[in-house]
């Protein structure tokens, strides 16, 4: 392996050590190296959102931080956060809304609508589309994605 | 879709990542919300990365008098956040929530946008317009440079190779505004303006408009008008369209800054 640096991190309060390639991105490190796939990769240079992750409790593109940038965060991922009941609203209420078809996007659109539930103030319609404005859906025209975000955030 | 092979490092301290900078192929990360795609698409295929990240010290707002210094390794997130920005910087403030979107704005710096200098991005256009200082250190030491001088064309800044931005000090302005047409929430720029006043004399600079910002300086709303050159054409829109809308901002903007 070219240039391999040895990084520590926490996924899904998991301590993990591995050594990587610097040019390895950081979706690609969990889905090839640690098994966890439910982080997507559509687009792989920022525009998508499918592969929304949370490093150090905020949100960012998994495809533009590199697996060694990671070295000594705490990584949450879709797992993470469905195995801790931390979705479980929003996962309802997307169920309900019918808020996804494929369900490509749909780990990233949870990881992107829980970091404004986490907001835990009210916000507008308009505030939710801004918030997930980086996150791309093919399926649904993103109304019922709003309504169920909507939904958990608002009542 | 995948980078291309190259090595990494965080230096400490600025001394280690001057040293590191001046081996050959070497280029500074820090946010990578830019500088990854391009790694991503082969655009750019540097032989090492340094990540200037673990340096301390580049990430602090600092309100001065009649200034706000701002650390390169600000985050947009961090600006957005920040109250004391709202207060004495709204310009700044109104214009990183236009940049991207909230997972980009978590890691994308304010130097990295200004270092990459890319003719659609809102920050250069910002500092242009408030005519703002660069602060660029190397080994040698620090030297500093008017925005204005800073932007030369297309991701071209009078930064060294072995040079990095280390912050920008923007003067506050009496009034302020900041308007972007876009097709969609956090797209580049179709076009957009920053407009400064300040003791009734106006600084208004385009951006996704050339090369690097444009700043016109004008007396009236007909003369600023009449002060436009022909905007470069993009992909979707003519030099004609993009004239025609910056007039529209231009109008829009002028009743805020009277």
């Amino acid at each position: 392996m070219d240039h391999a640096v040895l990084i520590t991190l926490t996924v899904n309060g998991v301590p993990v050590t591995r050594s990587v390639a610097p040019r390895q991105h950081l979706v690609d490190f969990l889905r090839e190296d640690l098994g966890l796939t439910g982080s997507h990769i559509g687009c792989e240079h920022g525009v998508c959102g499918a592969c929304t992750l949370r490093v150090n409790g905020d949100i960012v593109r998994g495809c533009l931080m590199l697996a060694v940038q990671a070295n000594g965060c705490r990584v949450d991922t879709i797992e993470g956060l469905s195995d801790s009941k931390e979705l479980a609203k929003l996962q309802k209420a997307f169920h309900e809304k019918n808020a996804l078809q494929c369900g490509f996007c749909t780990p990233g659109m949870l990881m992107a609508a829980q970091d404004l539930v986490l907001g835990t103030k009210k916000v507008t319609r308009e505030e939710i589309r801004a918030h997930i404005s980086g996150n791309y859906c093919r399926c649904t025209g993103y109304q019922a994605i709003v309504d169920a975000i909507d939904e958990v955030i608002n009542g | 879709m995948k980078a291309p092979p190259f090595a990494y490092a965080k230096p400490r301290s600025a001394a280690e990542a001057f040293e590191l900078l001046q081996r050959p192929g070497a280029k500074v990360l820090a946010g990578g919300q830019s500088l990854i795609p391009s790694l991503n698409l082969r655009l750019s295929s540097p032989e090492l990365l340094v990540d200037i990240t673990g340096l301390e010290g580049l990430s602090d707002i600092k309100v001065q008098k009649g200034t706000v210094r701002i650390g390169a390794l600000c985050t947009h997130a961090k600006l957005e956040k920040s109250e004391e920005l709202r207060k004495h910087l709204p310009l700044v403030h109104e214009a990183v929530a236009h940049i991207a979107h909230p997972a980009i704005r978590n890691r994308g710096t304010i130097g990295g946008s200004l270092a990459l200098a890319d003719p659609n991005a809102e920050l250069p256009a910002c500092a242009v317009a408030l005519d703002a200082t660069l602060v660029l250190v190397s080994a040698k030491g620090e030297r500093r440079v008017k925005a204005a001088d800073f932007f030369k064309g297309l991701f071209e800044t009078d930064l060294k190779p072995n040079e990095l931005l280390v912050a920008a000090e923007f003067p506050v302005a009496d009034k302020s505004v900041f308007l972007e047409l876009a097709r969609r929430q956090g797209d580049y720029a179709i076009v957009g303006l920053a407009g400064v006043a300040r003791g009734g004399a106006k600084r208004i600079a385009f951006f996704g408009y050339g090369a690097r910002p444009l700043l016109i300086t004008p007396a009236s709303l007909d003369a600023a008008k009449s002060a436009l050159p022909a905007p470069a054409a993009d992909l979707y829109n003519s030099a004609a369209t993009k004239l025609h809308l910056a007039k529209v901002l231009l109008d829009r903007a002028w009743t805020t800054l009277s």
